[in-house]
């Protein structure tokens, strides 16, 4: 293999798409919150493009995709502080098939690295501590995002099993969805919810953030082929299609339901599409991602009803946006997995003749993954806890996490 | 002198405005406020969740009058800020026991 140079050039607009979506996340959830914690919840996700990136060149990167291939839970120390990350081809051979620079790779994976644990501040809204905050999604890539990322995308077990998952249906939505649910039991339920109304403050920042994400989406799930070719380009049709057919599905749910097709709805049903086409984008053809986002924007509409359910609060709902609709994303991938869309699909899926073998790979794969990252989240939560305080005090809770974790207001009077 | 104070509808302060200068009412203090009378509040929806929001945004407006002007004033403003709705809001006058223009230092209806 040579480095190509089409293919360099598309990954590395593609990693810029990714890195896009982090402050395009912030506005999404920064516009669900009230207007005394919006700057809080503006720079949880933006200092994740901070510690995320150093955490993993210094060694998440290694425990990911070090010895990739070998069938296990966990890489090693290889690329340590970006050993041999090197601006050439890596010599390494479960990675041969890479046609981009080693280092443009790292950086790709890096910027999956970002986002996933931002995805959990949706859920902690409006009562986690800076401090915990930070100590908490250090800790986690490293124990909970790593194994995860080696044993899917970087040839460990659940690659071996024959589970598939383009663009990170299970390491980055279910896995970001279990902890979300795991850190929400810990920390508890925000002060007065939820009998105090907490609407939204400002939904034109959320569908600004909805935009971006839809938008970088292309470079998560069309990137993910890691090479501009047929692949990629029926992954950036999947994921659009996905999108636009889930936006439709969980407003006409919502419509029924509550009589009114919502702007937050529009929004979330859009973003649950593009969840579950994440696992699909490059396995699936024809219009089966159509089918994938009209299941997915219903269900996750009724998923919403989990919390109310179990008493939980999943503040802006990631569990029934992430959880469930990475959960569904993987599991259709079982149905409509195509071989002659890539031929990496050894089994294809059950309506195109495949039989179950896939769906049961998809669901060992699933189960894995939500029940790794819920325990070891909820250890790591309930440590943090006991140690440092997981939550703000009840006055600074009142006076909101803008002026009291980071003395700053976003709206002067 | 009386003050009157009007509480509308924050779409028809325009209106009411244009109503009250062709009037020859010279100034006025508006502030944006929020309340409930028998309009009550409204239901909002987000993700399936209903909120009631009983706190309607509404316009307040103080306008210092003499007292032969009052009737008149009281007649440009429910004229101009009725819709015909529940919610319109509502029109009071209080006495004024005095009034200084602070430019001048003049005192009482001269102030005005």
């Amino acid at each position: 293999m040579e480095l190509d140079s089409g293919n360099t050039a598309w990954m590395l607009a593609a990693t810029a798409l990714v890195l896009f979506m982090t402050p395009g996340l912030a506005l999404f959830y920064g516009g669900m919150v009230r207007g005394k914690n919006v700057l809080g919840m503006l720079m949880q996700n933006i200092f994740a493009m901070g510690l995320m990136a150093v955490l993993w060149v210094a060694i998440v990167f290694s425990l990911a995709f070090g010895d990739a291939g070998n069938g296990g839970f966990i890489g090693n120390f290889d690329y340590v502080w970006l050993k041999d990350v090197v601006p050439a081809l890596t010599d390494q051979e479960f990675l041969s098939f890479l046609t981009i620079p080693f280092v443009l790779f790292c950086a790709y994976q890096m910027t999956f690295a970002i986002i996933t644990p931002a995805l959990i501040t949706g859920a902690t809204a409006d009562r986690l501590k800076f401090g915990a905050y930070a100590v908490f999604i250090g800790v986690w890539l490293v124990l909970v995002y790593a194994p995860i990322a080696h044993m899917v995308f970087g040839g460990g077990w659940l690659f071996d099993i024959g589970a598939l998952d383009f663009a990170g249906g299970a390491v980055v939505h279910m896995n970001a969805g279990a902890a979300a649910l795991a850190v929400v039991l810990v920390i508890g339920r925000r002060k007065g919810y939820p009998e105090t109304p907490m609407p939204p403050h400002n939904l034109p920042m959320t569908v600004l953030g909805t935009g971006i994400l839809w938008f970088g989406w292309a470079g998560f799930n069309a990137g993910s082929a890691l090479a501009a070719d047929g692949i990629a380009g029926q992954a950036i049709m999947n994921t659009f299609l996905a999108a636009s057919a889930a936006m439709l599905g969980w407003l006409l749910v919502e419509k029924l339901k509550d009589g009114h097709a919502t702007t937050l709805g529009g929004a979330s049903g859009a973003v649950a599409g593009l969840v579950a086409i994440t696992p699909c984008a490059g396995f699936v053809g024809g219009m089966a991602p159509l089918y994938i986002g009209l299941i997915a924007g219903a269900v996750c509409y009724l998923a919403l009803g989990l919390k109310k359910a179990f008493g939980f609060d999943d503040s802006l709902d990631v569990v029934a946006v992430h959880l469930v609709g990475g959960l569904v994303g993987s599991l259709l991938l079982g149905f409509f997995a195509d071989a002659a869309i890539n031929p990496a699909v050894v089994n294809e899926g059950v309506f195109l003749g495949g039989g179950a073998s896939l769906l049961w790979d998809q669901v060992v794969a699933s189960v894995v993954t939500l029940a790794y990252s819920f325990v070891v989240s909820l250890v790591i939560a309930k440590a943090i806890d006991v140690s440092i305080g997981l939550r703000i005090s009840d006055d600074a809770e009142d006076e909101g996490l803008d002026l009291s974790q980071h003395a700053e207001v976003a709206y002067a009077d | 002198m009386k003050l009157i104070t009007a509480v509308v509808k924050p779409f028809k302060l325009d209106e009411i405005k244009t109503a009250l200068k062709e009037a020859g009412v010279t100034g006025m203090t508006v502030t944006e406020v929020q309340g409930f009378g028998r309009q009550s509040g409204h239901t909002e929806v987000y993700r399936g969740a209903e909120y009631t929001i009983d706190f309607v945004p509404k316009v307040r407006i103080e306008i210092l009058a003499d007292d032969g002007d009052v009737d008149r004033l009281i007649e440009v403003l429910t004229s101009s800020a009725r819709t015909g709705k529940i919610g319109d809001g509502k029109v009071w006058v209080t006495t004024v026991e005095q009034v200084a223009r602070i430019r001048t230092g003049e005192l009482g209806p001269d102030a005005l």
